[in-house]
């Protein structure tokens, strides 16, 4: 933590200590996609000069980034000033007092359960761990509860987080694996098994499991 | 066009012969991997192997195979590896091979665009990579290496990237063959 690296990152944490800030950070985290700030506003239920206010304040602190489109899909003269739109940003913040190296320890014990062909127990002790969960009648606040940002969709539950996201690129075969287990535990467990199922569905910019109808 | 490109080399020892029914999960899904791969975005070539299943083997040890194949960038291959339906047959790998130890399963290297590296260049990087870790010359995607660049006065050699080495240390030079 006295590291610059991380007093940079609790300068970003400390930015959320707003609770209106904080909101707005989760507002445009669990979106599927870059997100207006009309939008935030609305979620929030605050005018959109406060929004914005703090959207900006969360660019400034590194924790989201800015891009440009023009939301009507229409080009050229006439189509409009294009809409500033805000995304969470994929680098990690993590303030831990007094230091602590948990993602080396993962990273060590990932690499040796990858060298002695330890998978499958790996997955076992995953889908138990993910089944311990208490019963629930909603999938999507099963998935919220484990921090995966669930997108609903017609057939299918994407989620827009992967918990484990720095160590499943590095592993992606072992951690996602880990994950799709985990995550038919968590249905097994919350009793959602009967109608949903996870499965592995890779993808850029999202978790690599889907939810499927049964 | 780049001027280079990315070369990688596969290796796993079966835990069966391929026809026994303990590989039929492998074995069935190899041409649907080899089609995804070949029609994936950044793919320049693979090795069709003997059985033109894309494996290969040497007769000092048939259980082990291999796969050898060319990308325009680690980019695509990444994508093509774990972004795709590829993951899924590779997170059921412990099914069909043995564990591989210490034994590096993958290695990664430049080669000059429009060059395809052969089986004995691979396990040599292979090798290279066990014995003495990650380099420009051998290298997996835990810690990538950027592309060398060819110098202004010379064709034959080439310099790598200045963040060839990750403790920033001088740039590191090097020439083909």
């Amino acid at each position: 933590m006295t590291t610059p690296e991380g007093l940079r990152d609790l300068d970003a944490v400390n930015s959320l200590a707003d609770p209106v800030r904080r909101r707005a950070y989760e507002v445009v985290a669990a979106g599927a996609g870059p997100i207006g700030r009309d939008d935030v506003a609305e979620a929030l239920g605050a005018g959109r000069t406060l929004a914005a206010f703090h959207l900006d304040k969360l660019v400034a602190a590194g924790l989201l980034e800015v891009s440009y489109a023009r939301r009507s899909g229409r080009t050229g003269p006439g189509a409009g000033r294009p809409a500033k739109l805000y995304r969470a940003v994929a680098a990690e913040r993590a303030v831990s007092v007094p230091p602590r190296a948990y993602r080396t320890a993962a990273e060590l014990l990932a690499e040796a359960l990858e060298l002695a062909g330890a998978e499958e127990t790996l997955y076992e002790v995953a889908r138990r761990h993910g089944s311990g969960g208490p019963p629930s009648a909603d999938v999507t606040e099963t998935l919220t509860a484990r921090g995966y940002a669930p997108v609903p969709e017609p057939e299918r539950i994407v989620l827009g987080n992967c918990p484990f996201h720095r160590l499943a690129e590095q592993f992606p075969p072992l951690i996602c694996g880990m994950n799709l287990a985990m995550i038919t535990g968590l249905l097994e467990g919350a009793g959602h098994d009967g109608e949903w199922t996870a499965r592995m569905d890779a993808a850029p910019g999202r978790c690599c499991v889907t939810i499927c109808k049964t | 066009m780049d001027a280079f490109h990315l070369a990688q080399v596969n290796t796993a020892r079966l835990r069966a012969p391929m026809e026994d029914p303990m590989i039929a999960g492998f074995a069935e899904g190899l041409a649907l991997m080899n089609a995804l791969a070949d029609r994936s975005p950044g793919f320049v070539w693979r090795l069709e192997g003997e059985n033109a299943d894309g494996t290969f083997s040497r007769p000092v040890d048939p259980s082990r195979i291999y796969t050898l194949s060319v990308w325009e960038s680690p980019e695509h291959l990444r994508a093509f590896a774990y972004q795709s339906e590829h993951l899924d047959y590779l997170r059921r790998r412990r099914e069909w091979f043995h564990p591989n130890g210490q034994d590096a399963a993958l290695a990664l290297w430049w080669i000059p665009a429009g060059t395809i590296p052969t089986l004995d260049e691979g396990i040599e990087r292979l090798e290279r990579l066990r014995s003495v870790g990650p380099s420009a010359e051998a290298f997996t995607f835990r810690q990538t290496f950027p592309a060398p660049r060819i110098t202004a006065n010379g064709q034959d050699e080439v310099i790598a990237g200045s963040t060839a080495a990750p403790d920033g240390s001088a740039r590191q030079r090097f020439a083909w063959r």
